[in-house]
């Protein structure tokens, strides 16, 4: 258990809920997060969206009753979490960019932090959100509302590329990127129930066989992915 | 002295609180969050002769106090949890119970008669096998018109039979509430010399997308567990342990020690934990020293006093 120290709506629907403690994580891991003792039944996977010495934040959008019960909380009252999990975002060298799609944009700030040098896409369908945290620590960020944008990332710039967001983006990324030399690490996202590789509810079918997204993943290099898998679901 | 010891078919069990299938892995995931020895026994994934990949598309979906999941038994094979996983589990002082599946009756019989072959092997060269088998009749289809094994007794019949005599290991048939007659299943098990029931496995269920307009899974239909099958498998568990005499293990959304404490007044030998190990991550931990404090507390020695009183 720990205590939520702030937990406000950026736009309607979507938080950032910030927790009091030490805890460990590096981009692109997650936590397993309940607010509950008993319902819903299971806790939800979030990514760390961004952590420090005060405590760690996560950045939701309330799409179900799990979600609706987190932006229920209030300052002090108490969370359950546990993590971090996955295998996030490798260390890399060289020029870098940062996609992300909507929620998908959760992930990447903490590597924004870690690489300043990155150039930070943001793609929103209907409203920006969270731009700011990227424009503090970002050399430049570049944000569309409405249409791809995926079409103004010109992979030939990009040693690596990491992204996350919506199967289509992600895909059009895939495909414009395939000519190129980048390297492309996308973090996908399934249902899951454990969290640590035992359940096999989140298992994805790759080009390397069946992978746990809780455990091999979430971040997986684009070569590896089957983009059909993924639309699937 | 509260003792939590249980005894299944000659099998020792520390504590009554075993792990189900397919909730627990092979116990090395958990492993890193608590010890597997705090628990009485751990049932490995759902083994199969062959390795399987198991379904695709959504294999989870969570429903009021339940979930639904669609796996489809993904496991490494016979050959391959024999090699790479049994030495792990087999490490940890707790009882260790594969589970087996097969998509006909050969496939059943071949994975049960390599299982116990190792286990005699291994027992030659005195180390630790597989302590017990549990058969699960509650997933798989048959060749014959496709009906479920675990559905019809007389099919299920061929299958404990012809199962049983290849193996001397401690056998417990895993039964299903989609059975049409849970109860004679179990007593057919007995007939059949199998060693103890598990019940029950999950429920067929379902889940529409409304915005698709289809399954949720590819499969169309999933198993139901957790919280929500509760009261219905503690009715069934109580009804089997009236009508057999060979143990009965209890399972079915247990989520708390009271839940334990109710199948074992309905009459289980011991439990198993599946669903709740998701919830929680240290549900077996908390549950076992739960289970100590309860008795303590009751001031109940032994869980035998209060077995079956119902």
């Amino acid at each position: 258990m720990a205590n939520v120290i702030s937990n406000v709506a950026l736009v309607p629907g979507i938080y950032v809920m910030k927790i009091e403690g030490t805890f460990k994580g590096k981009m692109g891991q997650f936590y397993m997060l309940r607010s509950g003792t008993g319902y819903p039944l299971l806790p939800r996977p979030i990514s760390i969206y961004d952590i420090g010495d005060e405590g760690i934040s996560f950045l939701y959008r309330v799409v179900g009753e799990g979600t609706s019960l987190f932006s229920q909380l209030q300052p002090g009252q108490e969370i359950q979490l546990e993590g971090p999990f996955g295998n996030g975002f490798p260390q890399v060298e060289g020029s870098l960019a940062l996609i992300g799609g909507g929620m998908g944009t959760a992930p990447l700030l903490l590597a924004a932090k870690h690489y300043p040098h990155a150039h930070v896409y943001l793609g929103f369908a209907q409203q920006a959100f969270g731009v700011d945290a990227f424009e503090a620590v970002a050399a430049s960020v570049q944000v569309r509302v409405g249409g791809s944008i995926v079409e103004r990332v010109d992979p030939h710039l990009y040693v690596n590329m990491f992204s996350c967001g919506p199967t289509p983006m992600l895909q059009a990324l895939a495909m414009k990127t395939a000519g190129s030399s980048s390297r492309l690490y996308i973090s996908t996202e399934r249902h899951m129930a454990c969290g640590i590789g035992a359940c096999l509810g989140c298992t994805m079918h790759t080009r390397e066989g069946n992978r746990r997204v809780c455990k091999e993943g979430p971040v997986f290099p684009v070569e590896e992915v089957d983009f059909d898998d993924l639309h699937g679901v | 002295m509260i003792s939590m010891a249980c005894n299944i078919a000659g099998v020792p069990f520390k504590n009554p609180i075993i792990m189900a299938s397919g909730t627990f892995g092979f116990g090395r995931e958990y492993a890193e969050f608590y010890s597997p020895e705090l628990l009485g026994g751990i049932v490995g994934k759902g083994l199969t002769l062959h390795p399987k990949a198991g379904n695709t598309g959504s294999r989870i979906h969570e429903t009021a106090s339940g979930m639904l999941n669609s796996v489809g038994l993904e496991n490494p094979g016979v050959a391959a949890f024999l090699k790479d996983e049994l030495d792990e589990m087999t490490r940890w002082n707790t009882a260790v119970i594969a589970n087996v599946g097969g998509s006909n009756l050969e496939e059943y019989v071949q994975a049960v008669a390599m299982i116990t072959e190792n286990a005699q092997k291994r027992r030659t060269m005195n180390r630790r096998g597989v302590d017990m088998l549990e058969l699960n009749i509650s997933c798989p289809n048959v060749k014959q018109g496709g009906m479920q094994f675990g559905i019809q007794t007389e099919v299920a019949r061929d299958v404990v039979r012809q199962v049983r005599n290849v193996t001397a290991l401690p056998l417990v048939v895993k039964l299903s509430p989609n059975a049409e007659n849970i109860t004679q299943m179990a007593v057919m098990c007995e007939e059949e010399g199998a060693d103890g029931v598990s019940l029950i496995n999950t429920f067929s269920a379902m889940k529409i997308d409304i915005r698709r307009r289809r399954s949720v899974f590819t499969n169309t239909y999933a198993g139901l567990s957790g919280p929500a099958i509760k009261p219905i498998a503690l009715r069934m568990v109580h009804q089997v342990a009236q009508a057999v005499s060979i143990p009965v293990i209890g399972m079915g959304g247990i989520s708390s020690v009271e839940d334990i404490i109710e199948f074992t007044m309905a009459g289980a030998a011991a439990i198993q934990v599946g669903t709740y190990n998701f919830a929680h991550l240290h549900a077996g931990s908390e549950l076992v020293y739960g289970l100590e404090q309860w008795m303590q507390r009751e001031k109940v020695q032994s869980l035998d006093e209060i077995r079956g009183i119902l």
